[in-house]
């Protein structure tokens, strides 16, 4: 009898990147001007020219803050030709900003992702969900980006990113699929009790050994996810020039269902794919934009 | 900028809600509130830093217990109370 091969694959696993618009190029005249936004699951990184996106990065956070700034850094200057002295002014923003050791300043990432979401998606967006890997942020603000109303839950981590990463881990299908996968059935089951991730292994493996299949188990996790979501947003106010920042913003599991609950579209993204601006580095363009406006400042003009 | 700290569980809402607009920094709350919950954070807003008011990190996360001596429920807290900017107000919905 042969025994079977270990099944070591990480499912939670998701891909890191950078992109340089090699259409743009700069030179020693500009403003060049660096966000970084260290968050609790992912790192990442933009580079501005004048306030216009020129590179990003997309990078999983380690263990260490400091180390995790310095790797995405590292990576979103790779094939743009500068060098870190290029860069006139670095914003640290995120979970770990405090530990970013070559910003010139920490500002929080509320302010950061309201000013990001508004240069990706345009002066009209108004509310604002960030689901990042280990809190939810609801963010209300103005046209030109400033924050007007504001609620985080992060107290504990249901509903998040990093509960996603447990599930797809859980249940075996690879991280990038778990949106699809969980759209696929005819009808949409009831939602888990229970969000908690903690007990999440407990309840799944209960309605798998029930006879569940894999995906209606996801199903019914994702749409409970969804409606704590979804809660939170009415708290700050709704508004239907709506978007969806952070990681999740990709899980179109998550999207379709909260677009559902709120009965809002939420505004159309970038496709991130293709090369558009990806809606997990509104943070980090947040932060860029604040370094140029601070570095103007600094400046006197 | 209104912040709401605390949160949204099973067993209800709770939230201590912060117009820092409206705050001047003035700390009457800070010193006021019997369960030492409030203190003073740098905000950033309109490329300045301002000192405002808001819930410690440590109390976020158990603003039902905390706060529950209080009676939030009657929005008349000491905090509350104490903002002669009325930038202060309690959300308190137990299920």
């Amino acid at each position: 009898m042969t025994q079977q091969p270990k099944d070591t694959t990480e499912y939670w696993r998701w891909q890191e990147y950078h992109r340089v618009r090699s259409e743009k190029s700069w030179s020693n005249k500009d403003v060049i001007t660096a966000g970084i936004d260290v968050g609790s699951v992912g790192s990442k990184a933009a580079i501005m020219i004048d306030g216009d996106m020129y590179a990003w990065a997309v990078t999983r956070t380690g263990s260490n803050s400091p180390d995790s700034a310095k790797k995405v850094l590292g990576m979103v200057l790779e094939d743009t030709g500068l060098q870190l002295d290029d860069i006139k002014y670095t914003v640290g923003t995120g979970y770990g900003r405090v530990n970013v050791p070559m910003a010139n300043k920490a500002i929080t990432e509320i302010a950061c992702h309201a000013k990001g979401a508004n240069y990706i998606w345009g002066p009209s967006v108004r509310t604002i969900l960030d689901v990042g890997g280990q809190d939810i942020k609801a963010i209300h603000c103005d046209e030109t980006g400033r924050v007007t109303s504001f609620l985080m839950n992060d107290k504990c981590a249901a509903g998040t990113g990093r509960g996603m990463e447990v599930f797809a881990d859980l249940l075996k299908i690879p991280i990038e699929d778990i949106g699809k996968v969980s759209l696929s059935l005819d009808e949409e089951p009831e939602p888990v009790s229970c969000t908690c991730v903690a007990y999440a292994k407990t309840e799944a493996v209960g309605l798998l050994r029930k006879g569940w299949t894999r995906e209606k188990v996801l199903a019914a996790y994702t749409r409970a996810m969804a409606v704590r979501m979804a809660n939170l947003i009415n708290r700050v106010g709704l508004e239907k020039e709506f978007v969806i920042t952070g990681g999740q913003s990709k899980n179109m599991g998550i999207v379709s269902r909260i677009e559902n609950i709120l009965g809002v579209k939420t505004l159309p993204s970038p496709n991130w794919r293709e090369g558009g601006l990806d809606p997990m580095i509104a943070g980090a363009a947040g932060a860029a934009l604040f370094g140029k406006a601070l570095y103007a400042k600094s400046q006197g003009s | 900028m209104i912040t709401h700290y605390g949160y949204i569980d099973g067993s209800g809402e709770y939230f201590i809600v912060i117009d820092s607009d409206k705050c001047s920094g003035c700390q009457k709350c800070v010193q006021q509130c019997p369960q030492q919950a409030l203190e003073m954070v740098t905000e950033f807003v309109d490329l300045e830093d301002k000192n405002v008011a808001a819930v410690s990190e440590l109390h976020r996360k158990k603003i039902r217990y905390t706060c529950a001596p209080c009676k939030p429920q009657d929005n008349q807290t000491p905090c509350v109370l104490a903002c002669e900017e009325k930038a202060i107000s309690c959300v308190w919905k137990p299920l």
